[in-house]
């Protein structure tokens, strides 16, 4: 499909007897912001390690910019263009702020940055999320916030065309929420394709062009916002019969 | 040369030396298997519960067996120290990878050393009555100092089976490998089942090592050439399982025993590594274990 | 052009030894030297994969044997000079350490640790029994009549482990900073995240395996000639293992001086103690060392010195 920029079909994840992803379809298009909810357990995490690569799918395709992307190791799906945050974050303690951003930005970015300027970039990365003061400090050092915004920073550090970010803003303030919204807002300019993992609902509602849920490791919906949100299906999903 | 009685004889060696490979890998199988305590000084425990076997044998003429027995709940105690301190300085800040090894590689270094220094590098052995005395069924010798140590090394990992499948302590041991979380909401303290573990699988060293000194006489080093053996029982034996961990240490003392018969003894402590390797590289979970 | 003051430092070393092997006349003390210039290069070779990648080898004693046996065979076989056996030395090593690090890297890392011990036993093993370097009773070397211009093929040999250990030193020093050196510690912090930051973990784990194995093969290829005589015994001997991994993790893991402080230090300690008191007490303090820094100081005195200085600027 003509401006898919990821296209999911038929992907099934087993852990033994236990299957976590039962045949999920789905695409995003080129600057799309596509939000994926669902109850805990339902898959979402298990779905985006399947498409980044930290998992590998028993069955189905994950295709990348027209590109078949199943088989490949986690860094050349990021060196094509595929980056995504963890929900707990994992940063690089024992670098300081600027390296964790300069390991992305030297080799997942490598062919697209100007290796001349990779300080420069990374600083310029740490100004967008106010950092730029505590470039030197241990990233071990960071407050949550801080933290979940170097996760998100050092993941756009790798210049991609689709981001995927897990619960980035899981235990922060409305005013924490917003300011990582922002920078995610910001990213439609850039043409990168966003899909969120949230359950704050205001921030995913507002957000999303688009609404995937997955239940059970199964899709049961995908569209408009206030469609899915009115569909019976979901509702029954997040509030029982 | 190959004959029959000498295939005979070296499979039956094979079996009894594997049961007792067995009460020493039990250990590990618990600590690295269950707990992922990779305590690569093990078999050094094992050692120091020979030599304290050879102290209380050559004093007091104590059998060996026995005071494996006795000398078992200080083990065990002694575990609980090494716990509390591996977890306060390495698995409480995640460092167990790389310094928790290093840290149980110092501490082999320095049982070894101490040994040598108090005892020096003379084989020492027991006494016992049935140490020298051979049962013969049919061409097949069966000699009782390797017989009495096969039986007390299926006793222990029947005890010990036992153990964690049927009490609550055991249960919580087998939990806590695989839900910390769980375990907590149960009420049981993850940190406390984690050393009860670890005191219970130094405690058995003791049993393990008076078991050594009965086949043969030990020195210092000798617990160097157990390493490669225990893990490799282990990880065959997939890691956690404990009639996996049997089976595989009998395949081991089987293998070993056929390789020192028909290649000659010096090939005999590369089986062991070749196998470890070999199952590394082919299937890392073992052959029974959980994927 | 800007010299830094790591190569004037070297500069200088380079001139005291030479002016040391003109002056003096005492045997004993190039002896020392080299046997602590070994344990800086093992030292320095086993942080490169421990320290600054995070996976553990205990098989230190395999690579440093292979790369003296290889000497061995190579000099029985051909009588080849020393250069090329040191180049032959790391060559084998390093092609060990990349087939090992291929067989296992793509496990946890506590496999990879037993299996470097493994593969240690195993080269024991295979070389006790190859009779063509003397298998178990050992093997007798010549020491050759040709020593350049030196008084004695001693102080050739401690130049000559000078100079090795200085380019150990500086190779290390150079990844610590380097974009390599950078992937290396992503690996080492957070291996799936590295993966997702880019970070080719495979390889760059693999380039750590076999440039360590290569720089402690070179480091074991002139053994034979400093001892004469080598047996599988002294050549596997664990107290090269609990040196290679006890050094760096006392001086430091995450930094390139790490290795080399802790060499020096505990090097200089292990001779002193070694000519005073007997030498099984040195595998016993450095085994308690090893065990009290990793608990107390995890980060080494490199690690400490750092602590202090951040702590005194406000």
């Amino acid at each position: 499909m003509s401006g898919a920029v990821l296209q999911v079909a038929g992907l099934t994840k087993r852990f033994g007897g236990f299957v976590a992803l039962q045949d999920v379809a789905l695409h995003v298009n080129a600057g799309e912001r596509l939000g994926l909810i669902g109850p805990n357990g339902s898959g979402k995490t298990t779905l985006i390690n399947c498409i980044s690569g930290a998992l590998l799918n028993d069955a189905g395709t994950i295709a990348f910019e027209g590109r078949d992307i199943t088989r490949l190791p986690p860094h050349q799906r990021t060196r094509l263009g595929v980056a995504r945050t963890f929900q707990i974050p994992k940063p690089f303690r024992s670098m300081s702020v600027l390296d964790n951003l300069r390991v992305p930005l030297e080799y997942a970015a490598w062919s697209r940055a100007d290796h001349r300027r990779i300080t420069d970039e990374a600083m310029e990365m740490l100004n967008l999320i106010g950092l730029q003061h505590r470039a030197q400090a241990s990233s071990a050092s960071l407050t949550l916030v801080d933290m979940r915004k170097l996760e998100l920073v050092r993941a756009l550090a790798a210049k991609p065309r689709l981001l995927v970010s897990d619960e980035a803003m899981a235990g922060l303030s409305a005013s924490e929420v917003d300011d990582i919204l922002a920078l995610l807002f910001g990213l439609k300019a850039q043409g990168v394709a966003v899909v969120m993992i949230e359950h704050i609902m205001r921030a995913v509602m507002k957000f999303s062009d688009r609404l995937v849920v997955l239940v059970a490791g199964r899709k049961i919906a995908d569209g408009e916002p206030q469609a899915v949100a009115g569909n019976a299906d979901v509702i029954k999903a997040y509030l029982g019969e | 040369m190959f004959s029959l009685d000498l295939l005979a004889n070296a499979v039956t060696a094979g079996i009894l030396l594997g049961g007792f490979y067995a009460a020493v890998a039990i250990g590990l199988a618990i600590a690295f298997g269950q707990l992922d305590i990779v305590n690569i000084a093990h078999p050094a425990f094992v050692i120091a519960g020979s030599y304290i076997a050879y102290i209380l044998n050559a004093h007091f003429g104590l059998d060996p067996v026995l005071t494996g027995v006795m000398v078992a709940p200080a083990f065990f105690a002694v575990g609980a120290v090494i716990y509390r301190i591996y977890y306060a300085a390495f698995e409480r800040t995640g460092q167990e990878s790389l310094s928790g090894l290093a840290f149980f590689f110092g501490l082999m270094f320095i049982i070894e050393v101490v040994l040598i220094l108090v005892y020096g590098v003379d084989y020492r052995l027991v006494s016992a009555g049935y140490i020298g005395r051979t049962i013969n069924i049919g061409y097949v010798g069966i000699p009782l100092r390797m017989l009495v140590p096969f039986s007390v090394a299926a006793l222990l990992t029947i005890g010990v089976y036992l153990y964690l499948s049927r009490t609550f302590m055991g249960r919580a041991i087998l939990a806590v490998a695989q839900d910390r979380v769980a375990l907590q909401l149960m009420g049981a303290d993850p940190v406390r089942v984690k050393q009860f573990a670890f005191g219970l699988a130094i405690a058995t060293a003791a049993i393990a090592g008076s078991l050594l000194i009965i086949i043969g006489p030990v020195e210092p080093s000798v617990g160097r050439q157990y390493i490669g053996r225990v893990f490799a029982i282990v990880v065959l034996g997939g890691m956690g399982s404990i009639p996996g961990m049997f089976i595989a240490a009998l395949l081991l003392g089987i293998v070993e025993s056929l390789v020192a018969t028909f290649m000659g003894p010096s090939w005999a402590p590369a089986v062991a590594f070749g196998v470890l390797l070999l199952t590394l590289a082919l299937r890392p979970s073992g052959f029974f274990g959980r994927a | 052009m800007k010299i830094s003051r790591f190569w004037v430092c070297v500069a200088v070393m380079v001139a005291a030894g030479l002016l040391f092997t003109g002056v003096s006349k005492n045997e004993y003390y190039f002896n020392a030297a080299y046997v602590i210039l070994q344990a800086t290069m093992m030292a320095v070779a086993w942080n490169i994969l421990g320290g600054f990648t995070g996976y553990v080898n205990f098989g230190t004693a395999g690579f440093f044997a292979v790369g003296a046996y290889t000497s061995i065979a190579l000099d029985k076989a051909w009588g080849l000079p020393l250069p090329l056996l040191i180049l032959a030395g790391g060559a084998v090593c390093a092609l060990i350490g990349l087939g090992l690090g291929y067989l296992t890297l793509r496990l946890k890392g506590v496999y990879f640790a037993i299996a470097t011990l493994a593969m240690a036993i195993v080269f024991e093993t295979l070389i006790n029994n190859w009779s063509f370097v003397g298998g178990a009773k050992g093997a007798y070397i010549l020491t050759p009549e040709k020593h350049l211009w030196f008084a004695s093929y001693i102080e050739m040999l401690f130049m000559v482990m000078l100079l090795l250990t200085i380019a150990c030193v500086a190779i290390s020093r150079k990844l610590n900073a380097s974009r390599l050196g950078r992937g290396l510690a992503a690996i080492r912090d957070d291996e799936v995240a590295a993966e997702c930051a880019g970070v080719p973990t495979l390889r760059l784990k693999l380039v750590s395996t076999t440039l360590m194995g290569a720089m402690m093969g070179v480091a074991g290829a002139p053994y034979p000639f400093f001892v004469t005589y080598v047996d599988p015994q002294s050549a596997f001997n664990l107290f090269v293992a609990v040196n290679a991994i006890a050094m760096p993790m006392i001086g430091g893991t995450a930094h390139w001086l790490g290795p080399v402080i802790g060499a020096l230090l505990v090097g200089t300690m292990q001779e002193i103690i070694t000519v005073t008191v007997s030498s099984e007490l040195n595998v016993l303090i450095v085994g308690v060392m090893l065990v009290v820094f990793i608990t107390l100081a995890p980060q080494g005195i490199v690690g400490l010195f750092q602590k202090y200085r951040s702590r005194r600027t406000p």
